[in-house]
């Protein structure tokens, strides 16, 4: 039922997934959510070299609790995902090549996820127990200062998500609710 | 006169949040596993058995369901007959907080000033208070971790009284519409109606920690909750947005007298856990 998929995504590899599939993914993400995403923007306007390199590489959008004790990491599940609307069509011209959040994007980020044949993963927020079993270590790449919002890397092994948006601008946050709408009420 | 020290009041506080954190409802979950059974997407059924799963190894292993742990937001009803020995009322409160999201294991969400530097004050403190003063000796806690995702997508409308029935209904599923995916679904609505605009807020908030099960009193009311509900279900958003029949499992109005000229509704957005704890001193 669920499609493996390796990361860091490779072209091809991004085009066969479908808006709708079910993946679970392994390999390593980077993290990052607000604060994360205003800094790196701040660098690019100033012309500035980011701390990572984006290139291929996927940032899940999380700030994760704390972690007990002999675990990698805390409950981690998806924050929602519009938030880093106006700063993510530059990244994913730095070569981004996907993301996993929850909820919708705006159009300027679909067209962009399109263009440069990128893919955008949902996960279920209020499974953040259930996630932060698939990630396996994390160390702070940048920014450490943030706190849970540091740039992290996640070294994860079958991470549960969906295809919310694929390389060809497919919106399962459109196609799905579609399906069951009722227009009588 | 019956005294309470302080320092009960933080010892209670920070056990409600660790409660609300690692523990959902029963009513939650029985909704949950209502919904499932019921969901005819089977990706929603799919997220909805991952909710429950989720919601179980949290009150399990005492870990936080969700990694946004939330604004924290404290009632206090405190009976004019207490006498609160042992030092401030609020900073007792906040120190309850601080405790449970230093020692639980609880994300820290807060930052100190929201505009210019946006700086997290580290141990998820100052909560927000809301006090009322009533008849009795007792001292009742409300404790509710507001998460944000789904805060961001409440909405308050100062409609006027011509806009009826229909006017309220379409202001608060249009809220639930355009919320989409973002603020977890399946999700308890909370709805204030009528007050001023403060006050309408803040019984929208009050109603987003009623049990599942609770209906209005007033049994016209009780049937727009339904009619909401089904309207709401209707959308098709279905859990985590990803289409289906469950787009909330619970619509909760709080009304309050209010103006000749007004009509104020709240809509306070909650994602499916609610989560709160309470208890009396």
């Amino acid at each position: 039922m669920e499609k493996h998929v390796q990361l860091p995504l490779t072209q091809e590899a991004a085009r066969e997934l479908k808006a709708g599939d079910q993946v679970l993914l392994t390999g390593s993400v980077l993290t990052g959510r607000d604060a994360a995403h205003k800094r790196l923007i701040a660098l690019l306007d100033e012309g500035k070299p980011l701390p990572i390199d984006l290139q291929g590489e996927t940032i899940y959008y999380v700030g994760p609790a704390p972690a007990r004790p002999g675990q990698a990491v805390g409950p981690a599940g998806p924050t929602t995902s519009y938030r880093m609307d106006p700063y993510t069509p530059r990244l994913l011209a730095l070569g981004l090549k996907g993301m996993i959040g929850k909820g919708e994007r705006g159009a300027e980020v679909i067209a962009a996820i399109k263009e440069h044949g990128a893919v955008y993963f949902g996960a279920v927020g209020g499974s953040a127990v259930l996630i932060s079993r698939s990630i396996e270590k994390t160390e702070v790449i940048a920014y450490p200062d943030l706190g849970p919002e540091a740039i992290h890397r996640f070294y994860i092994k079958d991470f549960p998500a969906v295809v919310a948006v694929d390389a060809q601008g497919n919106n399962l946050y459109e196609q799905g609710p579609q399906l069951y709408r009722k227009t009588d009420l | 006169m019956r005294e309470i020290d302080v320092s009960t009041i933080t010892q209670t506080v920070s056990d409600l949040f660790l409660q609300a954190n690692y523990v959902i409802g029963e009513d939650v979950m029985e909704a949950l596993n209502t919904a499932a059974h019921q969901e005819t997407s089977p990706l929603g059924k799919h997220v909805l058995e991952q909710l429950i799963e989720n919601n179980r190894a949290g009150a399990e292993e005492s870990l936080c369901v969700c990694q946004d742990t939330g604004l924290s937001v404290v009632f206090l009803t405190l009976g004019q007959e207490v006498h609160l020995v042992g030092g401030s009322l609020e900073e007792a409160v906040n120190a309850g907080v601080r405790k449970a999201y230093t020692e639980g294991y609880l994300r820290k969400s807060i930052v100190a000033e929201p505009l210019f530097d946006r700086k997290n004050t580290g141990d998820n403190t100052p909560c927000v208070i809301h006090t009322r003063i009533v008849p009795g000796d007792k001292l009742h806690i409300l404790a509710i971790a507001k998460g944000f995702g789904s805060e961001n997508m409440s909405r308050l409308a100062m409609l006027t009284p011509a806009a009826g029935v229909k006017g309220v209904s379409d202001f608060i599923v249009e809220t639930v519409r355009l919320a989409g995916p973002n603020p977890c679904p399946p999700l308890v609505v909370g709805v204030g109606l009528g007050g001023s605009f403060d006050l309408a807020a803040l019984m929208a908030k009050r109603a987003t920690s009623l049990p599942i099960t609770r209906k209005h009193k007033d049994p016209r009311y009780a049937a727009l909750e339904d009619e909401l509900l089904a309207r709401i279900n209707a959308l098709g958003i279905g859990p985590a947005g990803y289409g289906g029949a469950t787009t909330a499992l619970k619509v909760h109005i709080i009304t309050a007298p209010t103006h000749i000229a007004g009509l104020p509704v709240a809509v306070n957005i909650c994602c499916h856990v609610a989560r709160h704890a309470e208890a009396t001193i």
